[in-house]
């Protein structure tokens, strides 16, 4: 599942996150914290800016209605909850109060994916990105390590609109260096010319990574393509790295229907007939517990389940032309 | 579709000082009242018909606070130092959009937009109309935008207020006691709840469907103070509404209403909750509201 180790120790993104937010909140005055009792921010000292961190309690709705609130009055609301009741339980307020305002609020959502692992599918996000692509006016954005949330926290409250951060609850690795991130735009972090493995979300691009590092050794070079912005989705990237096969797979942690891959799909679709194997969590509540990455191991994600897609992909391209 | 021209090119006001209650206050309450109610039941006979019984609840609501309470001035909508008001029962929105135009935001002609194609009047406000804060129309919200307003000007020192009326079957959100209960932990005086408490709901009485009752008592345990009024005398709201507010707690008016008032034939009834009024129906409501208003017809 990893790649070569990075060489920096593992770090949470919600941590990264926290930090980032505790540096900025005393010199950005429009910034304000509303917290949903997460515990997130236990021991930090906003400075003088305490006034502006402010703990609803468990009322998620509230939550966001009331970051709605305050963004109609210039403020820039941070929202902060789980992204199981960011995008289930709120929806409607981020939909109606929030999304359909245009209104610039971001809402972090720890948590993601299968990352709260043993805390079982109540806690699981494995339905945000479809819910949260499918507002008009939000920007999804998910890093894939701890340095690129801080980058991309600070680039995403630049924008007009509401945002939807998603991040994890543990320690991932560091992605291997590549071009710098901008937000919107794909990071290509390998260059090949037979496929493209298109990931989002930190052990799925790692995977990517070491999917590719296998593949090489069998004279397959694959594109990798780390795209963290989900929407707006960078489709001229994605259709210029195309290989020789027409041929994308799609990695995520998040269920197969409506997510990331469904995104790509929808978009390259559009464009010229293309082949999209969408490789992400089936179809089914996890009933286990387990780590993140466990989980998404068992859901069929791994290097070795991408290679082999990638071969048989390969495989039946090189088949057909010849 | 393009929106009516009418609608576009508020100015942003520099000069924001000295902002007070507006509107025609020398103007005889019945009689903007009896104006907005003609609206509503014109609205109503139009194609598609409308949310006549909630908006005719709500009228003296709705002129007490634009034309005595709020501090707003309809030729600048997004005035910073303007008081708010949050239409959380969004199907009172013709009645809402009958009372701006009354008080200046738009000509009484954008009315006849309501519910044509392409019109930013639909049966639920919407902030494309100028004066209208925010769209609402899915139950329980407004509370929650509420708590967030009054978060804001206590955060910048402002003693602005922020009404959020509400209808009473609204209440019946569970939305809507999660921000009550943050409004009062929060401590948010600037935060004024109105409730139209009219009793009805379309399938019946409130009581009935899923009651409510004891209901000042219950906003009490929610930590808010409680006023109650009758909702058509346009003094008792005003008195209600223009108290100075309480030192630690958010305040919510009971307003007690009559469900379709002013239009007899349907008055008191749920039936009124939406109406497509005929040729006649419309003269008869008419009439009615003329009649009750001592013929004024501006």
């Amino acid at each position: 599942m990893t790649t070569a180790p990075a060489p920096a120790p593992a770090r949470s993104s919600r941590e990264v996150y926290r930090d980032a937010v505790a540096k900025l909140l005393p010199d950005e005055p429009r910034l304000v914290v509303l917290d949903s009792d997460t515990g997130l921010f236990g021991g930090v000292d906003f400075g003088s800016a305490a006034d502006r961190y402010l703990n609803l309690g468990i009322a998620e709705h509230t939550l966001m209605g009331a970051a709605a609130g305050l963004a109609r009055e210039g403020r820039i609301p941070l929202v902060n909850t789980m992204a199981a009741f960011a995008s289930s339980r709120a929806v409607e307020a981020v939909k109606i109060d929030i999304a359909m305002g245009n209104l610039p609020v971001l809402i972090a959502a720890t948590h993601s994916g299968v990352s709260a692992g043993h805390l079982g599918p109540t806690h699981h996000a494995l339905e945000d990105l479809a819910v949260m692509r499918a507002l008009p006016h939000m920007t999804v954005v998910v890093p894939g390590d701890a340095a690129g949330t801080e980058e991309l926290l600070r680039q995403a409250l630049a924008l007009d609109g509401p945002v939807y951060l998603r991040l994890g609850r543990g320690a991932t690795p560091d992605l291997p260096a590549g071009p710098p991130l901008r937000l919107g735009k794909a990071q290509q972090l390998r260059t090949g010319t037979d496929i493209t493995l298109a990931a989002c979300g930190p052990y799925p691009v790692l995977a990517a990574l070491e999917a590719a590092d296998l593949l090489e050794g069998e004279g397959i070079t694959a594109n990798v393509l780390h795209l963290h912005t989900v929407k707006p989705l960078d489709t001229s990237a994605l259709l210029s790295s195309l290989g020789v096969g027409d041929t994308v797979i799609t990695v995520e942690e998040h269920w197969r229907s409506g997510g990331f891959g469904s995104a790509v799909a929808e978009a390259l679709s559009a464009v010229r007939p293309v082949r999209v194997h969408r490789m992400a969590l089936p179809d089914e509540f996890v009933p286990v517990a387990g780590s993140q990455r466990y989980l998404i191991e068992r859901g069929g994600i791994s290097a070795r389940t991408i290679a082999e897609q990638a071969r048989k992909s390969v495989e039946s391209h090189r088949g057909g032309t010849r | 579709m393009s929106s009516p021209p009418l609608l576009r090119g508020a100015p942003a006001r520099t000069d924001t000082t000295g902002l007070d209650a507006h509107g025609p206050d020398t103007a005889e309450p019945t009689g903007i009242a009896g104006r907005i109610r003609e609206h509503i039941v014109s609205m109503c006979a139009g194609p598609e018909g409308g949310h006549l019984g909630g908006s005719m609840s709500l009228v003296e609501i709705l002129s007490v606070l634009y034309f005595r309470v709020m501090r707003h001035d309809p030729r600048f909508p997004g005035l910073p130092e303007r008081d708010v008001l949050l239409l959380s029962k969004g199907h009172g929105g013709i009645a809402l959009f009958a009372t701006l135009c009354e008080a200046g935001y738009f000509p009484a002609a954008a009315l006849d937009e309501y519910a044509r194609p392409g019109s930013h009047f639909m049966a639920h406000p919407h902030p494309e109309i100028p004066g209208v804060e925010i769209a609402s129309g899915s139950l329980g919200h407004g509370l929650a935008l509420g708590v967030g307003y009054a978060l804001a000007n206590r955060l910048d020192g402002s003693d602005r207020r922020c009404f959020v009326v509400m209808g009473d079957g609204e209440l019946q959100e569970g939305s809507v006691w999660e921000a009550a209960s943050v409004a009062s932990a929060h401590r948010l005086n600037g935060l004024t709840a109105i409730v139209d408490r009219n009793g009805l709901q379309i399938t019946g009485a409130t009581e009935t469907v899923h009651p409510l009752e004891p209901l000042a008592d219950r906003w009490r345990a929610f930590g808010w103070r409680v006023l109650e009024a009758d909702g058509h005398d346009a003094e008792a709201l005003t008195r209600v509404l223009t108290l100075p507010a309480a030192p630690q707690a958010p305040t919510v008016v009971i307003a007690h209403t009559v469900k379709g008032r002013g239009v007899p034939f349907v008055e008191g009834q749920a039936r009124s909750h939406y109406a497509r009024l005929s040729g006649r129906q419309h003269l008869r409501a008419l009439n009615a509201v003329r009649a009750s208003t001592g013929g004024d017809r501006r």
